[in-house]
């Protein structure tokens, strides 16, 4: 995960994000030790640790000396604060939108042609249509899969929560695989062929596109979706003891700023501000109704317990299908 | 260094001098470095989850999704290595009592799954078997899946297993004489009578040891498994992956939980192999 290991104090700079964020971060990094190397004539070395969010988060609470934390989850950033109390609880009002620099969303990544016709949630549950997604259980991406079903099934029903976990439960009765991360799931769907449709973090179903080939796959955008805020933190902590509080501060600003606002829309993440973006990459990003799991789930906390915690809904949902 | 004096019938064994002398100073490293490195690790897991006691262990234990994945590691690492042992012996013995070319660099392969990360064979496998791969997209045609179902599993394990197979029985079967089964013939025994009374017999402690190893590696193996497996909840989903799910939680106590149940079956199936090995060796005398 670590790419290397120099403990010079104050010379070396570590953000300790998650798997899909690999080629995003290659392309930020150099642009911001430009911004600070210009600004202040120090050189920096930034070093990148990716892999499963959660496992990352651990990761940090059990000691891995990050100076920022940008992972997949709001939940993931609260365990360290409440477990390591390294970062203050109030981490998330401290940044604007949410501490998320970039948003997401989740998308379906379907075979050329779309044969099995896939256009919308619904399609999903239907009988013969197999939906390829990470075990919510260890991926972080897999959370959001889940969660933007269950706002569709929410609104569908009209709140009915018994019909909205029948209609949940019939899209992973879909599911032949399960990866433990987001990155398993693309291989085994765009490599493997398994699966007609792919739940995707927008950002790796374009990422799939580019590296598999547009003639082999196309995205479909519901109307209707989850907001995917992936929020960043300074570890406060670990950036003190390492004098590198300033330059924490500073890289994780650097991310809302013209330049780095661009490199995300490049690499296929939403920008908070798309007027500092290529309007053709803004392009790309269609029009969705999104939910927000802070309205829909009332908030991350909530989400977890309900939901993804041992005995929750989504462990009934897994018990129920025993029979197959 | 002084010799520790003991009394009774045991003292000899500790103080006997051998012909090259160092058994006081390799003695105790052997009790250093195993403590460091094995039971301290092991006791620091029991350590961990014994905040959970017998009747914790218990409910996690029979809890319905941990109690499939044990028993999805234990029976399909059972039946892979019975796999091994019968195609471990097969190998084994092809590779020492015949001579053809290539014979070195077979006997090199059979080293790989050793050597190999386990997530790079559990990519190869998965791209193998699975319904676009070389094996898999014949065998699709004739609707039989291997990879993402439990016998995605089965041939992970038997992949990692084959070499403990292979390399604990190879020196024995060097060591037998051809003239046993000459004899054997001349006496006037058929050939399966010549390999089950004469040829297997020997081979027995040093097969179950096979076995055992297999089987015990299989029971930890997670990466190989983890691509090929599928991971559904009560069909495919291995211990070793309820573990990592549970750190996923931050329930440590829940994954330690696992780790020593996993940890209680596995010695006690060691033991019990390890039984019937003492009991074939009394029984055949050999090695």
């Amino acid at each position: 995960m670590l790419a290397s290991a120099h403990s010079q104090a104050g010379q070396t700079f570590l953000n300790v994000s998650y798997d899909p964020t690999r080629e995003l971060y290659k392309a930020i990094n150099p642009a911001f030790a430009a911004d600070w190397k210009a600004r202040t004539g120090e050189t920096i070395e930034i070093q990148a640790s990716h892999g499963g969010s959660g496992a990352q988060a651990r990761a940090v609470i059990e000691g891995l000396n990050a100076d920022v934390v940008t992972l997949a989850l709001a939940a993931d950033i609260d365990a360290i604060a409440s477990k390591s109390g390294k970062i203050p609880v109030d981490w998330q009002k401290r940044r604007p939108n949410n501490s998320s620099p970039y948003t997401s969303t989740i998308v379906f990544l379907v075979r050329k042609g779309n044969p099995k016709a896939v256009k919308d949630w619904d399609d999903l549950a239907k009988p013969g249509v197999a939906v390829i997604t990470p075990n919510p259980k260890t991926s972080g991406g897999a959370r959001w899969n889940y969660l933007a079903a269950w706002g569709y099934g929410q609104k569908k029903f009209g709140g009915d929560e018994a019909k909205t976990k029948d209609f949940v439960r019939a899209i992973y009765k879909n599911a032949p695989v399960m990866d433990t991360g987001a990155r398993g799931s693309t291989i085994t769907f765009a490599q493997r062929g398994i699966g007609d449709v792919l739940l995707a973090w927008e950002n790796e179903a374009f990422l799939a596109l580019k590296e598999f080939g547009a003639d082999r796959f196309e995205i479909i955008t519901p109307p209707q979706s989850i907001l995917a805020e992936p929020p960043v933190a300074v570890v406060d902590a670990n950036a003190d003891a390492k004098g590198n509080r300033q330059l924490a501060e500073a890289y994780l600003d650097f991310l809302y700023s013209p330049p780095a606002q661009a490199i995300i829309a490049r690499n296929f993440y939403r920008p908070v501000h798309p007027e500092y973006a290529a309007k053709d990459d803004v392009k790309k990003f269609a029009k969705i109704d999104f939910i927000t799991v802070d309205k829909t789930f009332g908030g991350w906390a909530a989400a977890q317990k309900k939901h993804f915690a041992d005995g929750g809904i989504f462990d009934d949902i897994q018990k129920q299908e025993l029979t197959r | 260094m002084t010799s520790p004096v003991l009394v009774g019938k045991n003292a000899r064994r500790f103080t006997a001098p051998g012909v090259i002398p160092g058994f006081g100073l390799t003695f105790g490293y052997t009790l250093i470095y195993l403590g460091v490195i094995v039971l301290f690790p092991l006791a620091t897991l029991i350590w961990q989850s014994s905040g959970l006691g017998l009747s914790g262990l218990y409910a996690i234990a029979s809890e319905p999704r941990v109690a499939a994945s044990l028993r999805t590691t234990f029976f399909i690492s059972f039946a892979a290595a019975v796999v091994d042992l019968i195609f471990g012996l097969i190998v084994a013995w092809v590779l020492t009592r015949y001579d053809f070319p290539g014979r070195r660099l077979l006997d090199a392969f059979v080293d790989l799954p050793f050597a190999l990360p386990t997530a790079v064979a559990g990519i190869s496998l998965a791209a193998l078997y699975s319904p676009n791969g070389w094996f898999g997209a014949p065998l699709a045609d004739y609707d039989i899946k291997i990879a993402f179902t439990r016998w995605g599993i089965l041939v992970a394990l038997i992949f990692i297993g084959l070499p403990f197979v292979v390399r604990t029985v190879q020196p024995i079967i060097s060591e037998l004489e051809v003239e046993l089964e000459e004899a054997s013939a001349t006496l006037g025994a058929g050939r399966l009578q010549t390999v089950i009374r004469v040829m297997l017999p020997p081979l027995a402690p040093a097969l179950l040891t096979g076995f055992a190893l297999a089987f015990a590696r299989a029971i930890g193996e997670y990466g190989s498994v983890i691509f090929i497996a599928g991971n559904i909840a009560y069909v495919s989903e291995i211990a070793p992956l309820l573990i990592v799910v549970k750190l996923e939680q931050y329930d440590v106590p829940g994954a330690t939980g696992i780790a020593t149940i996993m940890l209680a079956i596995s010695f006690a199936a060691l033991l019990l192999i390890n039984l019937v090995q003492a009991w074939s060796r009394r029984r055949f005398g050999h090695v």
